[in-house]
């Protein structure tokens, strides 16, 4: 590998480059899908190729291909030079980055239970048999099953000297089920929107236990179907872990990437409420228990890597500390302007997709003194409510709509009767100023989402979300007609 | 390599069926599809990402009797070809038989040469060209004394198909498209957005013109309490309602699992609402033949508000006993056939009037993050984004902050009272779209934003 890094490094520097990274990369994933008991599609698949990343007088250029050939590499850094030249004829801004230690070393996936060694015939029987036991349920239109992993061998090399090997795994599974009845579609799955994922081998997989918690999730969709519909009005609200992991994914990850609070998405998802003015005048974005951090080091989490794409550690970094903006998601390009150094999270989707700042894994830490169940019986009038099924959110992030699969009704501390249909709106500083319960570690666990859609070309993002539980007063709740 | 022509792409299709029968299997498939792409990205008035790529994937549906096999691989080498057999190989010996599995598409009728899918003024587009249109933009912006963001993209398409029923096919197109957002110095922001085949047919700078006017003319945007409003939206934002339509109902796949609100001969939108997919059409991004090998046909949607048909592939086309209309996407595909060469049909109204219908109203230019709420009812929350004004007396009288609606589009399709007699083409979610403005006589808004 050392070989071809090398070799494209040479070539840009001969062309002019004043610095160039190279990433070769090869990714092999697998999935499977059982629908109503019938396995509808088993798939691998199996990429490679390299990207070599560029600047030429300030600017950037970027170009990748499949051969990974000498020949190929030498017209790839060149093409790179030339793209970068031509970016230079539109520049304001020189890039600078910063300085950080060349990175050297490997990093692995901590895997109990290699999920590409188990026989295939094992990981459908699991998905057959969790789906047998949701279709025990009478009333149901149809259930879904899944199971997919990835892997990806990655060799990341800099014209600074450096040059690491990471072997990343990640692996998810999930159930569905849905049940119809004319216009009413009402559906519960198990563990989460996403569809499960950890950075993980298929011990993963087993700790879900899908056979388990298939029939009582089942049972809920059918019995939705007949619920009342969850009343409009202003409420008390609960967010279980799998609702709340997406409400931090899109109202404190996305604005706190500090490439679309300079604007560098603003063409495609959009920019950030979140201006570098409020770090200065220590913003209150959230109550006091409101306290986020991006962890690339994080046990199990999507995120978690040994280095960025850019060669920059894996790190702990906070957004929100006790409520107050204390930071930003940030590359080795942004973090100077704010002062800082990178804080590690420039993450590519691929080789052939340069390295855009991406969240790591964005979690809620867990406040002591209340489990998630004390904060339910402490809850006299509220709503509990699960599984995110929409998501919308503006091009600044303030105003956000979700939807979730399931509401409980709260009533004198205790969890009652199901509602559906639920949805709940809001501007995000105040949905997180009205947070006056975390729930405590009890109930904090590592949740993520595998296609977080950022950039042109797009690209999937891995993010991993490690969340508790939290209670909001007085949120907006919405019910559809 | 990326520029290698469409036949020899074909060559390897045919090799890797071949190598799929002789390691035992009943029938075989493979796509291989080969991609030359470049996208030039701008924000803050200056180039900040450049990027171009070569890549090639080779998808195998590898079927034993009625057991189905997928795999893909971008590695074309000998080594990585013998490991995509025996990857596919070892799937379809593992998994249940799908019962109703039909068997792999036969050939269906000829494969129309489509001389307006290709323009060589895409395919050769330079690193150089696209900066080029970028500047335009950013003149444009300069003048306005606004800040430009977008992207200049151009795709070569390289896609070859082959099957052990003799299907072949094998085809390039072109596409190409430039949006710009504009941001002026006092909040406002614009949209401008062109795709054409020939990336020297899209006016750069006129679009840039566009956007940094919006942009001038959306400052100090006023705050407006949501409700029902009849409004005007731009073909920005008309494609969210066709894209979204097409995702949740137009698919066989959706109405064989009864999710779809689509039923043949049902009216679910004015009469002013024709809407139909085809390949063929220049006006869009065409496309000749589908993924898996068979003749695009073109398919009525919606004529005069009533639905009218649906889009199949080989299998949803078995299940239904009709012949595949040419919609299939690359297996493993849990969604079903797409319709990815969308068209309304233009009305009578110049686009310049349609405000002139509004006593009250809004005027918005596009949508924002849209996501179903209810599926089936085709209820839709989104924002605006970009250019929202208040209509008053048929007159634009204020920009207003932007707002939430939470609307089903069905009822929208419903309500739509005028439609512009010109259309523009535009980039999909999955394919090319070709839509006019439109005129609807209420639309939900039901939340408010700071900007």
């Amino acid at each position: 590998m050392r070989e071809l890094t090398d070799r494209a490094l040479d070539t840009a520097a001969r062309r002019g480059a004043t610095y160039a990274d190279v990433r070769i990369v090869r990714r092999l994933d697998e999935s499977i899908s059982v629908k109503s008991g019938r396995l509808e599609g088993a798939s691998s698949g199996e990429s490679e190729g390299f990207g070599v990343r560029v600047l030429v007088d300030g600017a950037w250029g970027f170009a990748a291909s499949h051969r990974l050939e000498t020949p190929e590499i030498d017209r790839v850094a060149a093409e790179a030079v030339r793209i970068a030249r031509a970016s230079a004829t539109a520049l304001r801004r020189a890039v600078a980055l910063d300085d950080r230690p060349a990175a050297h070393g490997t990093y692995e996936t901590p895997v109990a239970e290699d999920p590409f060694t188990v026989p295939l015939e094992a990981k459908i029987g699991d998905l057959l048999a969790a789906d047998a036991a949701m279709n025990r349920v009478k009333g149901l239109a149809y259930t879904e099953s899944m199971y997919a992993a990835q892997r990806e061998w990655k060799t990341f090399a800099a014209s600074d000297g450096s040059f690491t090997e990471q072997t990343i795994t990640h692996v998810g599974s999930a159930v569905e089920a849905n049940a119809v009845d004319g216009d009413e579609h009402q559906r519960r799955s198990y563990p989460d929107n996403g569809g499960g994922w950890q950075a993980a081998g298929y011990e993963h997989v087993r700790r879900l236990d899908l056979l388990g918690n298939a029939e009582a999730y089942a049972d809920e969709a059918v019995a939705l179907l007949s619920a009342p519909q969850c009343p409009p009005g202003r409420r008390t609200i609960v967010l279980d872990p799998s609702q709340l992991y997406m409400q931090i994914h899109e109202s404190c990850g996305h604005p706190t990437e500090l490439d679309r609070v300079f604007g560098t998405e603003a063409s495609y998802a959009g920019t950030s409420f979140l201006t570098t003015d409020k770090l200065e005048s220590g913003f209150r974005y959230g109550s006091d228990l409101v306290t986020i951090v991006a962890d690339a080091t994080a046990a199990g989490g999507m995120g978690t890597f040994g280095w960025d794409d850019e060669g920059v550690a894996a790190q702990s970094v906070p957004l929100i500390r006790e409520g107050i903006l204390a930071g930003y998601l940030t590359s080795r390009e942004t973090a100077p302007r704010i002062g800082r150094r990178s804080g590690g999270a420039m993450r590519a989707d691929g080789w052939n997709r340069i390295p855009l700042i991406r969240m790591t894994n964005i979690n809620l830490l867990p406040v002591a003194g209340m489990s998630l169940d004390d904060i339910v019986a402490d809850t006299d009038d509220g709503l509990y409510l699960a599984q995110c099924r929409s998501w919308s959110i503006d091009d600044r992030r303030l105003n956000f709509q979700f939807a979730t699969e399931v509401a409980y009704e709260i009533k004198g501390g205790r969890k009652g009767r199901l509602l559906k249909n639920p949805t709940y709106t809001g501007i995000t500083y105040e949905l997180w100023r009205s947070c006056d319960a975390v729930g405590d570690a009890s109930s904090y666990r590592m949740l993520g989402t595998p296609n977080c859609g950022k950039g042109e070309p797009g690209q999937a993002g891995h993010i991993g979300h490690a969340v508790s539980g939290a209670r909001f007063r007085n949120v907006q709740v919405g019910v559809l007609d | 390599m990326g520029s290698t022509p469409p036949g020899e792409w074909l060559a390897v299709a045919e090799r890797v069926v071949a190598l799929a029968m002789a390691a035992g299997a009943t029938e075989a498939e493979a796509l291989v599809s080969a991609d030359d792409a470049q996208l030039t990205r701008f924000a803050n008035s200056e180039i900040h990402q450049n990027v171009a790529e070569t890549s090639v994937g080779c998808n195998l549906r590898f079927v034993v009797g009625k057991r189905i096999g997928v795999a893909s691989t971008g590695r074309l080498h000998d080594d990585g070809l013998r490991r995509l057999v025996e990857r596919a190989g070892a799937i379809a010996r593992h998994v249940e038989e799908l019962e109703d599995w039909a068997g792999l598409p036969e050939p269906a009728g000829p494969i129309l040469d489509l001389p307006a899918a290709f323009a060589t003024g895409t395919a050769s587009s330079s690193p150089e060209e696209r900066a080029a249109g970028a500047r335009a933009v950013i003149a444009a912006a300069d003048a306005a004394g606004v800040t430009a963001y977008g992207s200049f993209a151009t795709t070569t398409e390289r896609l070859a198909v082959a099957n052990s029923r003799d299907v072949r096919a094998a085809g390039e197109r072109t596409w190409s498209q430039l949006i710009t957002v504009s941001m002026g110095p006092d909040g406002g922001t614009g949209y401008a957005e062109s795709a054409a085949v020939d990336a020297t047919a899209i006016d750069a700078a006129a679009l840039g013109r566009e956007a940094a006017a919006k942009a001038r003319a959306t400052a100090a945007a006023r705050p407006i309490e949501p409700g029902d409003y009849p409004v005007v939206l731009e073909e920005y934002a008309v494609v969210d309602l066709l894209d979204m339509l097409g995702y949740l109902g137009f698919s066989a796949l959706a109405v064989q699992e009864e999710r779809s609100f689509v039923e043949i001969g049902k009216r679910v939108g004015s009469d002013l609402v024709t809407i139909w997919d085809d390949g063929a059409d220049p006006a869009g991004l065409p496309m000749a033949f589908d993924y898996e090998g068979l003749a695009k046909r073109r398919v009525s949607l919606i004529d005069h508000g009533v639905c009218r048909g649906l889009v199949y592939d080989a299998q949803t086309a078995a299940r239904a006993g009709v012949h595949s209309t040419g919609h299939g996407l690359p297996a493993p595909n849990p969604y079903g056939p797409f319709p990815l060469n969308m068209l309304m049909a233009p009305g009578t109204t110049p686009r310049d009037e349609l405000i002139g219908g509004l006593d009250r109203g809004l005027l918005v230019t596009r949508f924002h993050y849209t996501n179903p709420v209810h599926p089936k009812l085709a209820i839709v929350t989104g924002m605006t984004r970009d250019g929202t004004f208040l209509v008053e007396g048929g007159r634009i009288v204020a920009p207003v902050r932007n707002l939430r609606f939470t609307q089903s589009y069905l009822e929208a399709i419903a309500g739509v009272s005028a439609v512009a007699s010109e259309r523009r083409t535009l980039k999909g979610f999955l394919g090319g779209v070709v839509v006019p403005a439109v005129r609807i006589d209420a639309f939900t808004f039901t939340g408010a934003t700071e900007h």
